[in-house]
C-alpha cells in the first residue's frame, strides 16, 4: 500500500487545520436545473429545500433557457457527445471556428481561441505571448487565475494598488527598459464588483507603449450598453488587445472559456498555450448552446436590461435596510460584515430563512474585509428581492448589525 | 539598521497602504498574515531591497515568515549584505 498512515495522518491534519481556521469549505446539492430558485440538499442528508439563489454567476439568467437547451440537445444530436481529441490533433469542429467568429464579432477583437475554461486562457496566455525580457504589471485584485497564469511566465511579474492610476503610471515609468509591458486587469471585479478604470488604462498604455490585459469574464453579456463588457462600457471598444472571458457565467453557464483580441496573440496561443495543446476541444454540446446565446443576447437587450434593473433595486433595497453595501453599479453587490465568522454565521442564518448566500472571507477577500457577496441574475423577478430582502432583514436583525456603517461593523468585529 | 529599518517602512507605506489608509506600520507590525503584503504583491518589495542594497535573496530566504514584519525584513537585509561583503 503506498498510501501509507503517516501520508493519511499527514493529509488529516491539514484537513483538520482547515476546519479549524474556519476555512472549510463544503459543497451544497442542488437537486434541480440553475435558477433564480433552486432546490438544495444541505447538509448532505436534509431533506430538500427550495431556495431562492443570490449567488450565482447566471447573470442573464441563460443557464437554463429553452432555446439554449433545444440548441444544446440539436447539438448533440448533430455532432456527437464528445472530441476524445485536443483542437489540433482532430478536436477542432467547424462549429467551434464558427463560435469563435461570433465571438470575437461580439467582443470587437480581431480573432479568438476557445479554451476549456477562462481559468485555462489565463493560465496558459502569459507564458505563450511574454517572456523574461518583458514585465506584466497587474492590479492587486485581479482573479487567482490570472496569478496562476503570471506564475507560470518567464516575464517580470510586478502589480499596483487596486484601480490606482497614478501607482500604474508609476510602475509603467519604472520598467521602460522592458521589451514589453502588459497591464493586466480584470474587468469588473469579481468580489468587489467594481469596474476597472479602462478608459485611463488605455490612454496610460498608450503613453507609455504598453498592451492591455483585461479579464471581462464578470462583465461579458451584459456590462456596456449592449452588453459587450467593460470596454464598451468605458468607451474603449476596440482598443484593448487581449480581452479573456468565459462561457461559464452570463453565456450560458456551462463551461468553456476564449483569449480574444490581437490576431498575433491569438496566433501565439494556438502554438503555444498549454492548457490549449493539452486539454481536449470544448464539447460540441456547449459549443452549440453558446452560439445559441450569442443569437439571443445580439438581437435584444432586455435580459442585459433586467439585469440592470434588478441590481439597481436590490442594491436599493439592502442600503433602505440598513446594510454596508460597496458602492458600485453592477450585478455584484457585497453585503459588508468584515469579520470571518459573522459572514458565516449571516449565511447560514440566511439559507434557513429560503435564502442562498455565501459568505467570503481571507484569503479569498482580504482579511477583515468578510462579506456576503450577492450576485443577481435576469431570472431574478422582483419578487425573488422583496422576499430575499425580508429574510436580510430578519437575519440582520437578529444580528444587530442594521444601520451600523464601515466603522462601527470593524470596532464589532474587533471586539 | 535604523536606516534600513526606516525605508522599508517607508516603502511599504508608499507601495502597500491604498490612498487614505492611516494605518501605523511599526517595526512589529504584521504584514504578510495581517494582509497588507500577499505573496502576489511581494516581489516588488523583494525587488526594492535587492536594488536598494546591492543584494540577493534567494527565493528559499524570501519566505512569508522573514517578511512578516520590518523588524524581521530588516534582519534579512543586514544578513544578506553581511553575506555579501563575505563573498567579496
Amino acid at each position: 500500500m503506498a498510501f501509507s498512515d503517516s501520508f493519511r495522518h499527514c493529509y488529516q491534519t491539514d484537513i483538520e487545520g482547515i476546519k479549524a481556521a474556519g476555512l472549510f469549505k463544503e459543497e451544497r446539492y442542488i437537486h434541480s436545473p440553475q435558477s433564480a430558485e433552486i432546490e438544495v440538499e444541505f447538509p448532505a442528508g436534509s431533506a430538500v429545500r427550495k431556495c431562492i439563489n443570490i449567488c450565482s454567476n447566471n447573470y442573464l439568467g441563460l443557464s437554463s433557457h429553452p432555446e439554449v437547451i433545444a440548441a444544446a440537445h440539436a447539438g448533440l444530436d448533430a455532432r456527437g457527445y464528445g472530441m476524445s481529441s485536443v483542437r489540433f490533433i482532430c478536436g477542432t469542429q467547424d462549429m467551434h471556428r464558427e463560435l469563435e467568429n461570433r465571438l470575437t464579432q461580439f467582443l470587437g477583437t480581431e480573432d479568438t481561441l476557445l479554451f476549456p475554461s477562462c481559468m485555462d486562457a489565463n493560465a496558459g496566455f502569459f507564458e505563450a505571448c511574454l517572456n523574461e525580457r518583458d514585465v506584466m504589471i497587474a492590479d492587486r485584485l485581479v482573479h487567482a487565475s490570472m496569478v496562476d497564469g503570471m506564475r507560470l511566465c518567464k516575464a517580470m511579474q510586478d502589480t499596483y494598488k487596486h484601480s490606482d492610476m497614478g501607482h500604474l503610471e508609476e510602475k509603467l515609468q519604472e520598467h521602460q527598459d522592458k521589451r514589453f509591458r502588459m497591464i493586466i486587469t480584470d474587468g469588473v471585479f469579481s468580489m468587489d464588483g467594481d469596474t476597472a478604470k479602462l478608459a485611463d488604462i488605455v490612454t496610460l498604455a498608450e503613453k507609455y507603449n504598453a498592451m492591455v490585459f483585461v479579464d471581462d469574464s464578470h462583465a461579458t453579456g451584459f456590462i456596456g450598453t449592449t452588453g459587450r463588457g467593460t470596454h464598451e462600457h468605458c468607451g474603449v471598444f476596440g482598443k484593448i488587445d487581449v480581452i479573456t472571458t468565459t462561457l461559464g457565467k452570463a453565456l450560458g453557464g456551462a463551461s468553456g472559456g476564449c483569449v480574444s483580441g490581437r490576431r498575433e496573440l491569438v496566433e501565439m496561443c494556438r502554438q503555444r498555450a498549454r492548457p490549449y495543446l493539452f486539454s481536449n476541444a470544448v464539447a460540441p454540446v456547449i459549443v452549440a448552446g453558446a452560439l445559441k446565446v450569442l443569437d439571443l443576447i445580439s438581437a435584444s437587450t432586455d435580459r442585459r436590461d433586467k439585469l440592470e434593473w434588478n441590481a439597481k433595486y436590490w442594491r436599493g433595497l439592502l442600503k433602505q435596510a440598513g446594510f454596508d453595501v460597496k458602492e458600485g453599479d453592477t450585478p455584484i453587490v457585497p453585503v459588508m460584515l468584515y469579520d470571518a465568522k459573522l459572514a458565516q454565521d449571516i449565511a447560514h442564518d440566511l439559507f434557513d430563512e429560503g435564502v442562498y448566500a455565501i459568505g467570503f472571507f481571507f484569503p479569498v477577500v482580504p482579511k477583515g474585509q468578510a462579506r456576503i457577496r450577492t450576485q443577481l441574475s435576469a431570472a431574478h423577478e422582483k419578487h425573488h428581492l422583496d422576499t430575499a430582502l425580508e429574510a436580510f432583514r430578519k437575519v440582520g436583525k437578529k444580528h444587530g448589525i442594521l444601520g451600523l456603517g464601515r466603522k462601527e461593523l470593524m470596532a464589532r468585529c474587533a471586539a | 539598521m535604523d536606516e534600513i529599518t526606516t525605508a522599508v517602512r517607508d516603502y511599504i507605506i508608499r507601495e502597500y497602504l491604498p490612498e487614505g489608509d492611516d494605518r501605523q506600520i511599526t517595526e512589529k507590525t504584521p504584514l504578510i498574515s495581517s494582509g497588507i503584503v500577499d505573496s502576489f504583491s511581494m516581489v516588488s518589495l523583494l525587488r526594492f531591497l535587492e536594488k536598494k542594497y546591492s543584494i540577493h535573496i534567494p527565493d528559499e530566504a524570501a519566505t512569508p515568515e522573514a517578511f512578516d514584519t520590518v523588524e524581521r525584513i530588516a534582519t534579512l537585509v543586514q544578513r544578506f549584505q553581511k553575506a555579501e561583503v563575505g563573498s567579496v
